[in-house]
């Protein structure tokens, strides 16, 4: 993927802004500019929490070409507390097994590098919430 | 369109030659050569007839070999420059689509006879490579960007699955026992020796819960069809031409988090109910099954979408012997991706090719009993793409 390419998206990366269907009130994320509830146009940006719980989630062993120096990781799917499913790299699990149901919360981290000059790409992680006083 | 069960009619579309090379890892060959031995193979069935058009499935030559235009390619390397051809992407139902395109292009009158050729060649280059190639059938922006496989991908459905219907350990067993019990008859199969239960037991994990055994080889190889329409057929065919009852195809998302329910392959579900529809029969009826086997879990939820088990009971048919030879509905009776090797684009060629030797009868030590109709499903991504088509034998021409 070229520079531009994670240049456009950087506000769903950096931030899980998705949209709000002005019609039937959908969230939406990733976006997509045509309500996949009511088939309608949305363009209105939402704010996501960040919070969620673990759909499902597995770790890789082999990883393709551009992430194997961060292999083995732990990649899962997080049903966000507004109603979407989002994929993305758990982290700061070491001190906390995963599981199906785990409640989880954005950060934002490095996901990878990208070309001979080895741009570096940010975006969403999840990692567990821990309990607080 | 009713179907006439036991007599052809000028519309319809018939496979009457079949070619396939060995599946496994052809470092000696290329990918026009391993085309061509296919494609001879299929023509030789017909008396070298000379296609009016080509279509090519693949899915990964831009990015493994540098080569795309593989419809030109191999049509002038094949000594066919001059009929149409066109290469066919839809990842890894690029084999059931192109299939399907041809189906099309026969049924409408403006072409008599086609060649669908499936060739992959994926084992020059590394695992991480490979991977990487893989894993662009999925959303780049929303999957792949955060160090996705299609193995990880597999192993969150299977994990879910397991969850949602409180499925015991080891239950996806039967489909890999199954898969190399046919296999192991498959000549062209790239495993060829059966595998006991407690071999799976102790398999390596790929991906928790993937184990070795859930996941099939990706493999280079290639396979042919000769479509002819019904008012051409040559008369003094070696074997019996093999009728395509019905075709259908449909799409969903194509990232997983984007699905509704993302244990129900709903492309699948679409394709194989048009197809059924189209054929006008029922489930019953069905000889057999080529499940596209990609991982284990793939052919549970692809049972479960044609309606042979509800959701959450898939598996369960591999367990009790439903899906082997002898059973209520076999599945992958040339040993599927499992054991024949997944050949990407390739695959739902090779599939159309066992079913059609099924229905001819020359299936050898794998062979179903009375096998009369065959249904076939090819899968591309996650299930993102499903194309389906029906097989029969024609009991009068
Ligand atoms: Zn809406």
């Amino acid at each position: 993927m070229e520079i531009t390419s994670h240049w456009r998206i950087k506000k769903q990366r950096y931030a899980l802004v998705g949209e709000v269907c002005p019609h039937c009130s959908a969230k939406i994320f990733p976006p997509r500019d045509i309500c996949p509830e009511c088939g309608d146009e949305a363009k209105d940006h939402y704010q996501f929490s960040g919070r969620g719980e673990v759909y499902s989630y597995t770790t890789l062993y082999n990883a393709p070409a551009g992430y194997e120096e961060q292999a083995p990781y732990t990649v899962a799917m997080v049903q966000l507390e507004e109603g979407p499913l989002v994929t993305a790299q758990l982290t700061d699990i070491d001190v906390k097994e995963p599981e199906v149901g785990m409640p989880v919360e954005m950060v934002t981290r490095k996901l990878g590098s990208e070309g001979d000059r080895g741009i570096l790409i940010y975006g969403y992680k999840f990692r567990p919430v821990l309990e607080t006083a | 369109m009713m179907v006439n069960k036991n007599h052809k009619t000028n519309n319809d579309v018939f496979i009457i030659g079949v070619g396939m090379t060995p599946v496994g890892e052809h470092w000696d060959r290329s990918l026009r050569e391993l085309a061509l031995e296919a494609m001879t193979a299929a023509r030789e069935e017909t008396g070298a007839m000379r296609p009016e058009a080509m279509f090519v499935a693949n899915m990964l030559a831009p990015a493994l070999s540098r080569q795309s235009h593989l419809g030109a390619l191999l049509a002038d390397f094949s000594g066919m420059r001059g009929i149409e051809a066109v290469a066919v992407g839809a990842a890894g139902a690029s084999g059931g689509m192109a299939l399907r395109q041809a189906y099309l292009a026969l049924a409408s009158g403006m072409v008599n006879t086609a060649l669908v050729v499936g060739v992959e060649k994926i084992t020059e280059r590394v695992t991480a490579e490979v991977e990487a190639a893989l894993i662009t059938s999925s959303d780049a922006d929303y999957e792949s960007i955060h160090g996705l496989t299609q193995t990880v991908l597999a192993a969150m459905l299977m994990r879910r699955y397991g969850f949602e219907f409180n499925v015991p350990e080891h239950a996806f067993a039967g489909f890999s026992i199954t898969a190399h019990a046919n296999g192991a008859q498959n000549p062209n199969a790239m495993f060829r020796r059966p595998i006991k239960l407690e071999t799976y037991q102790r398999a390596a994990i790929l991906s928790d819960p993937i184990n070795m055994f859930d996941a099939a080889p990706v493999a280079d190889g290639a396979a042919a069809i000769f479509l002819a329409r019904g008012d051409i057929l040559p008369s003094n065919l070696p074997f019996p031409p093999v009728r395509i009852d019905a075709s259908a195809a449909a799409v969903s998302a194509v990232a997983v988090h984007d699905r509704p329910n993302p244990l129900s392959l709903a492309a699948a579900e679409k394709a194989a109910r048009v197809a059924l529809e189209r054929a006008a029969i029922n489930l019953d009826q069905i000889d057999f099954f080529e499940v596209h086997d990609r991982y284990s879990i793939f052919a549970a939820l692809s049972l479960e979408a044609a309606g042979f088990a509800a959701p959450g009971e898939g598996w369960k048919l591999a367990e009790s012997g439903a899906i082997a030879l002898n059973g209520q509905i076999p599945i992958c009776t040339f040993g599927g991706s499992k054991a024949r090797g997944d050949t990407g684009g390739a695959t739902g060629v090779y599939q159309a090719a066992e079913a059609a030797l099924q229905l001819q009868v020359r299936a050898g030590d794998i062979q179903v009993v009375d096998a009369k109709i065959g249904l076939i499903q090819s899968l591309g991504g996650i299930g993102s793409t499903a194309a389906t088509h029906i097989l029969s034998t024609v009991e009068t021409l």
